[in-house]
């Protein structure tokens, strides 16, 4: 059995989720093979052969690959994963847009998210917003996967000295093209990865109280996050929404701020080791899942606390 | 050029869903079933596509029982012009979905397939990708915006870090996410003329297509409750509990 990980990288650097995704690999259990499919993308493969427990690293280095657009990507990981057990990807925008391509050009099914290994076939995935998990059993030849970060501890970045071989593949498929990015600038630790996460909500009334937030989460070493109503208030840009639409984050504290706890968002937090709620309505249901609430007005509290930590 | 929109029939978003006792699935007895959120994102980005003058006609489809007429007469009240039901009582995975659609459009030949990103059902964001491989179609997946141009559609995509944008060959396949658009409530006479628009039922079987899985649930479980919280008076007191109690900070 030989597992292939598709890696999340940027070319020049490798991505926290594809150690959790090997992590997930080395509980299905075989050697793990890690493609490193981009442009420009030495320093992302050296850093894939330096992994805990990978045993070859795959590097298809190709202009056709620099934007990891899927119509170029997906043939090549779907000749490559033909010899494979299984196929795994993290979770993420990137392994979404590209991994069910994949599948359906191997005329398999895939499993999307899983949180658990049960053994080589049987997975555990959240369905209906994290509010039933189903136990899946597939059966498939090759089997394709994304993996929720959130459910796997990452396995070390260092320690490996795997093989770097290069691969080549199709050119351009010549059906799309990448114009351009927007990506927010942060300095602040990344949301999915960050061991404490604040996040804020409706209640914080306008994009400018954020800054208490902010202010908040420096003096904690925090990441920012918000909830779907902050972010089509225009409070904030869409990459820091945490829920069912947005990003799963799972970190030892999640403070909840102005946030009443919609289904849809829990989902995306409820997996936090802690949770923190401070709100000003006693009834508002994300009181029913923290560990500490705190009912007050958050313009009095978060300043407080902000001293206070 | 022809638009295809793909719908699907679940549960609202709002319901509470439970697991049944025997863990065979969720209990969707008696629940209320609405359009897939984002399955109204993408009507709408059709009808829009419709009244700028881009899009000439929009067909929308979907596949499950026979009571998902009701969310294709929901599309057709919205400005879709006629519909198709390919009707099938099995809970079918997403590369079935896939193929059925795919058949879907052989036939119909759309310039534009739209469809939402994922269904809050099965949470599963496969069934767009997989048609595209199936199509061989460039996919404009988790799009914020839609802007056709010529013989390319324009499609800005929400990732990870922020906004990519690229430029698809038409014909063309686009996931919506949320923020395309606002969509819009079905008023009371385009309720009643949607009932006088045609829709189509057709079968699997008559599509030529296998529907059979190389997946299984083998149960469905509810998620670990946890345990009760308490709450705190002060400020002070929470940063207290979270040094020595949960010890966190």
């Amino acid at each position: 059995m030989t597992i292939l990980v598709i890696a999340e990288h940027t070319n020049a650097a490798l991505a926290p989720a594809t150690l959790n995704t090997v992590a997930a690999a080395a509980k299905i259990g075989g050697d793990i093979h890690v493609l490193v499919a981009g442009a420009g993308c030495a320093a992302a493969a050296e850093a894939a052969a330096k992994i805990a427990g990978v045993a070859k690293v795959l590097v298809a280095d190709n202009a056709a690959y620099a934007h990891q657009l899927p119509e170029n990507v997906a043939p090549l990981v779907a000749e490559l994963g033909k010899g494979y057990s299984h196929i795994l990807a993290a979770a993420t925008s990137n392994g979404k847009n590209v991994l069910p391509r994949v599948a359906a050009q191997l005329d398999v099914d895939q499993i999307s998210e899983i949180i658990a290994v049960e053994s080589a076939d049987t997975f555990k995935r959240p369905i209906y917003a994290g509010n039933a998990i189903a136990t899946v059993q597939s059966s498939a030849a090759v089997k394709v996967i994304t993996v929720r970060s959130t459910g796997f501890d990452p396995v070390a970045a260092e320690g490996g000295s795997a093989a770097v071989e290069a691969v080549s593949g199709a050119a351009d498929a010549g059906k799309s093209a990448f114009v351009g990015e927007e990506l927010a600038k942060s300095d602040r630790p990344e949301l999915t990865a960050a061991k404490i996460v604040v996040s804020g909500g409706r209640g914080m009334q306008n994009g400018d109280n954020f800054k208490h937030l902010y202010a908040l989460a420096d003096k904690l070493g925090a990441a920012v996050g918000a909830s779907r109503a902050a972010v089509d208030a225009g409070f904030v840009p869409n990459d820091m929404q945490v829920g069912q639409t947005g990003k799963i984050v799972a970190p030892q504290l999640y403070i909840a701020v102005g946030i009443s706890g919609a289904i849809q968002h829990l989902a995306g937090m409820k997996d936090s080791k802690v949770i923190v709620a401070i709100n000003k309505d006693e009834e508002a249901p994300i009181f029913q899942v923290a560990d500490y609430g705190l009912v007050a007005d958050l313009f009095e509290a978060v300043p407080e606390l902000e001293k206070l930590v | 050029m022809k638009v295809l929109v793909a719908v699907k029939r679940v549960v609202d978003y709002n319901v509470k869903v439970r697991v049944k006792a025997d863990n065979s699935g969720v209990d969707l007895a008696n629940v209320k079933m609405s359009m897939n959120p984002f399955c109204e994102i993408a009507v709408e980005e059709a009808v829009r596509l419709k009244e700028k003058g881009v899009a000439s006609e929009i067909v929308v489809v979907t596949i499950g029982p026979n009571t998902a007429q009701e969310q294709l007469r929901t599309a057709l009240a919205l400005g879709a012009d006629r519909a198709i039901l390919v009707e099938s009582n099995d809970e079918l995975n997403s590369l079935a979905v896939a193929k059925l659609l795919k058949a879907v459009v052989d036939k119909e030949q759309p310039q534009l397939v739209i469809m939402g990103k994922q269904a809050i059902d099965s949470d599963n964001n496969q069934t767009g990708q997989m048609l595209g491989a199936l199509t061989g179609y460039g996919q404009g997946t988790f799009a914020s915006k839609v802007e056709v141009a010529g013989d390319k559609v324009n499609v800005t995509r929400e990732i990870d870090g922020g906004l990519q944008t690229v430029a698809l060959n038409l014909p063309a396949i686009v996931t919506t996410d949320l923020r395309l658009n606002e969509p819009r409530y079905a008023s009371l006479p385009n309720i009643m003329k949607a009932k006088k628009k045609p829709l189509d039922v057709v079968t699997p079987d008559a599509l030529g297509v296998s529907t059979t899985s190389t997946v299984k649930t083998l149960k469905v479980e509810a998620p670990a409750a946890r345990s009760a919280g308490i709450k705190v008076k002060s400020v002070a007191e929470l940063v207290e509990k979270l040094k020595n109690e949960a010890k966190v900070i």
